[in-house]
């Protein structure tokens, strides 16, 4: 047959195709056009922005940091699954958001074997080893965070002093530290003014101690907007774990505080980023309400009573360990089926 | 029944520690450094194994509503002597291991090796079942504690491997190491008896 009238053939079977409208296929036969790795990608994006911050205002130890979490993720990733006979997904960009956002929730000066320690354990302990994407019980980011936390907490605490605007490198403290252990007296010294609105305008543009990309509050919520525009995020769950954390605190030592305690720490990359986790957090929208409000009063709890200044990181595990429960406790009814009563 | 058979399947393929998952709490406590941790299998080894001896001269004289507190009380005057003789002899150790070396009169690989073997089988039987889990038991106490006293303090026996600017991982030294590193371990050791299990079986197929 030559390869015209091949052509031919091809060409009219398409057109009985189109004759007879009969395509075969197995469901689901709706689909959207969205794919893991076009969501992770755009997760990414969302929290360039406020790491290219954190490596403006910290420095290039920090874009070490990134770049070392990032490859060391992926690259943990490959491994396993060359290792365990699976297919190999480093490209949907699930590991790159991993190691992106361990390495901005830890202190910018972290020595970078750490990070490599830290992507193993987020990857491989936590990830890879309960079954690879979407069967991880626990935030793998948190978790290589706790980790580290728990291993070397000297490391994990120290920060860069600020001078106005200079980082000259020696060891200080983060706002919530310091508010914890001395109030607003060592809060107003430390920022060298006792006029909140100059406090608060340091904490939005994020020119403050911290976690590598967790100070730019106005950069981070740009990312979320963007991720709630594109529908890959429900605007409620962070507006209630934020909303929980300053509520209460707002209770306990007033309004300035409470809007203080919602931009400091980690709480703003936590509840766009973190909570939000499609793997991790409860199915359903009402399911993802309870673990955001769960989230914000276990936060306080732990920054206010615990031991540790900051307690988002803790506060979203524990949720995580509560999901599986939190999703059978508000499971839609299934159309059609009636509950008897007394019916077991 | 084989009597080598006995005595090796409690190494690798009934490692009472990884395969039976018995008695995992010691694992979890007293392996931060490889001196307790081979303290701790040595002295499950000795109790074992004279329990079993034990239990299967009594075993007829047993009435089998009471078998439970007999097993126990055996164990525990064997778990006594041990007890005492560490603290005459090495009463650092004993503090070290604590209370856990009053717990393995209710370690579960102990009772469970007294119901299953030794309450049934001749005393030549029952001591090689013993000797075998003991050793099995000993192996995983040495394996877990020499990878948490290296990453968790920077030491074997106590000597210093990397120097005084090695940073030790501390979780490694907590519980939840333990935990992660047993769980790996676990794992290993399955992929290992599977990958075994299938030779033999193609190897039964050809011949």
């Amino acid at each position: 047959m030559s390869p015209e009238a091949k052509g031919q053939t091809i060409g009219k079977d398409a057109n009985n195709m189109q004759e007879l409208k009969l395509t075969v296929s197995s469901s689901p036969h709706v689909r959207c056009n969205e794919t893991i790795p076009k969501i992770m990608w755009s997760v990414v994006a969302a929290l360039v922005p406020a790491a290219v911050f954190g490596v403006y205002y910290f420095g290039m130890n920090g874009l070490a940091n990134i770049v070392v979490a990032i490859v060391s993720a992926v690259v943990f990733e490959f491994l396993w699954e060359k290792l365990m006979h699976k297919k190999i997904t480093i490209k949907d960009g699930s590991a790159v958001i991993t190691g992106l956002l361990m390495a901005m929730c830890c202190p910018p000066t972290l020595p970078w074997w750490m990070s490599i320690v830290g992507s193993f354990l987020a990857i491989v302990v936590c990830k890879q080893a309960m079954g690879g994407l979407g069967a991880n019980l626990f935030n793998p980011a948190h978790v290589g965070r706790a980790g580290l936390m728990v291993s070397w907490p000297v490391a994990m605490t120290t920060w860069t002093q600020l001078n106005g605007t200079v980082v000259d490198g020696v060891a200080g403290a983060t706002p919530l530290n310091v508010f914890k252990h001395g109030g607003t007296d060592a809060l107003f010294q430390l920022f060298g003014t006792t006029d909140w609105g100059t406090i608060y305008q340091n904490l939005f543009i994020g020119t403050r101690n911290g976690s590598l990309g967790e100070t730019s509050t106005v950069l981070l919520i740009l990312g979320g907007l963007y991720l709630i525009y594109k529908g890959y995020v429900n605007w409620q769950v962070p507006v209630i774990m934020i909303a929980t954390v300053g509520v209460l605190m707002g209770i306990g030592y007033g309004p300035n505080v409470a809007l203080f305690e919602m931009m400091a720490g980690g709480l703003i990359i936590g509840a766009f980023f973190m909570a939000t986790d499609m793997v991790t957090a409860p199915i359903t929208l009402k399911g993802q309400m309870i673990f955001a409000l769960g989230c914000g009063i276990i936060t306080v709890l732990i920054r206010v009573l615990g031991g540790y200044p900051e307690g988002v990181c803790y506060s979203i595990l524990l949720m995580n360990a509560l999901t599986p429960l939190i999703d059978r406790a508000v499971k839609p009814k299934v159309f059609g089926e009636v509950k008897t009563k007394g019916a077991k | 029944m084989n009597l080598w058979k006995v005595f090796t399947r409690g190494i690798i393929e009934e490692n009472p520690y990884f395969v039976l998952a018995l008695s995992l709490c010691p694992g979890l406590a007293v392996t931060t450094s490889v001196m307790n941790g081979l303290t701790m299998g040595l002295t499950v080894w000795f109790v074992i194994t004279s329990n079993n001896v034990v239990v299967s001269i009594i075993r007829k004289l047993i009435n089998k509503k009471v078998r439970v507190p007999v097993y126990i009380t055996c164990i525990a005057t064997i778990v006594t002597c041990v007890q005492l003789f560490l603290q005459a002899y090495a009463p650092d150790l004993y503090k070290a291991l604590g209370v856990y070396l009053d717990l393995v009169v209710v370690f579960a690989i102990i009772l469970a090796r007294a119901e299953s073997v030794a309450s049934k089988n001749g005393i030549v039987v029952s001591f090689l079942d013993g000797m075998g889990m003991g050793i099995g038991f000993t192996i995983a106490m040495i394996v877990i504690s020499v990878i948490r006293e290296i990453l968790g303090n920077g030491t074997l026996l106590g000597i210093s491997l990397f120097g005084p600017s090695f940073q030790p991982a501390l979780i490694m030294a907590l519980p939840p190491g333990a935990f992660m590193l047993i769980g790996f371990l676990m794992a290993g050791l399955k992929m290992w008896n599977e990958s075994r299990e299938k030779a033999k079986q193609l190897k039964g197929s050809e011949g």
